[in-house]
């Protein structure tokens, strides 16, 4: 796993308060791990500050698994 | 950008014996969070108020986090819903010392584009939230309230000029400083004094909803007179002091905690570009 996926994954299990091994790659925010709209939100937000990018709306409103988040991540990190 | 000072609330006992209600918090990041955090570390007693489930377990949390007992529900549309809030209060407490509005919506469909195309109901509703809740909250707050009470809500620039997608949420904030002006007009012989704090922009859950958000705060970090963005702890330092008696003397006024944005005229001549930024 990518050191960029590991740490999307943390954010994820900590924001939602979920357990690790239900954060797969393939888990949609929304459907699988109970995130609320609001919560998706806070999401990108702590993405971006842990990652250093930014997200524009357009892009956030894309980003609904987990492995759209780390794929948008690194395509920004280069 | 430098650190910001005031990263912990400072301990001490301004606040000792006054108890208030904070509403509009949303989570940790939320201004009234900040000024909820000032205020209970002088010693301040604070009730929350929160809009629907999704806030309830953000609000929760953060509310035991610093001994908050009282966390309730509150619809500011809704007149049953205000009056459920207060009486709870009353029978709780019996009175109230301060009361913090950090409430406004708007249909973030039209924060951004153009003024003009705003429609009526959006109008109505963003001035209803925004603007009108503060007048039903106060209402029901002043017959609680001694002399000394304090009443404090949340404003920003784009009341008073135009900036960039605030659109109707600036007219909304215009009409509210203009009733916190009224608001105080009206209850100055009673001793209560009302105040706003137009607050720099800062990232949080409600600014997610302003066409390009980054882009303002990369402007004013870029032009305000420190260089920098305002935090939600200097916001709350500020609101601890309208809030307390170190601002006895203080009502009608709209504060600005904007690291000195709103001096400001033109771009400074240092600031770079801001699309290669």
């Amino acid at each position: 796993m990518s050191e960029t996926a590991e740490k999307v994954k943390k954010i994820v299990v900590e924001h939602l308060g979920v357990d690790e091994a239900k954060v797969t790659e393939d888990a949609s925010f929304i459907d699988d791990l109970g995130a609320d709209s609001l919560d998706t939100v806070e999401l990108v937000m702590a993405f971006e500050e842990a990652f250093g990018v930014e997200i524009p709306d357009d892009a956030a409103e894309k980003i609904t698994t987990v492995k759209d988040a780390i794929a948008y991540i690194e395509s920004q990190k280069g | 950008m430098p650190d910001a000072p005031l990263a912990d609330a400072p301990t001490g006992t301004l606040m000792a014996g006054k108890r208030g209600l904070v509403m509009g918090v949303a989570n940790d990041r939320s201004i009234a969070w900040g000024i909820a955090r000032a205020v209970a570390a002088q010693g301040g007693e604070v009730a929350f108020s929160y809009q629907g489930e999704a806030l309830e377990k953000r609000v929760r949390p953060l509310a035991e986090s610093i001994g908050a007992r009282l966390v309730l529900p509150c619809d500011v549309t809704d007149e049953a819903s205000i009056d459920a809030l207060f009486a709870a209060l009353q029978q709780e407490w019996g009175g109230l010392d301060f009361l913090v509005h950090a409430i406004g919506f708007a249909n973030k469909d039209y924060l951004r584009g153009r003024y003009l195309d705003t429609p009526r109901d959006v109008f109505a509703q963003a001035l209803d939230i925004s603007c009108y809740s503060f007048v039903a909250v106060s209402q029901r707050a002043v017959p609680l309230m001694q002399p000394g009470g304090s009443l404090l809500t949340m404003s920003y620039l784009g009341a008073e000029r135009v900036t960039p997608h605030y659109n109707v949420m600036g007219v909304a904030k215009a009409a509210l400083e203009a009733s916190v002006r009224y608001l105080a007009a009206d209850l100055g012989t009673a001793g209560i004094r009302v105040n706003a704090i137009s607050a720099g922009p800062i990232r949080t859950l409600a600014a997610s909803g302003i066409g390009d958000f980054r882009y303002i705060l990369k402007w004013n970090q870029l032009n305000s007179p420190l260089r920098r963005n305002v935090t939600i702890e200097e916001v709350g330092g500020a609101g601890l002091y309208l809030l307390s008696d170190l601002a006895a003397g203080v009502t009608g006024e709209v504060h600005h905690v904007d690291c000195g944005y709103h001096i400001v005229g033109m771009k400074n001549p240092d600031a770079p570009d801001i699309s290669t930024v």
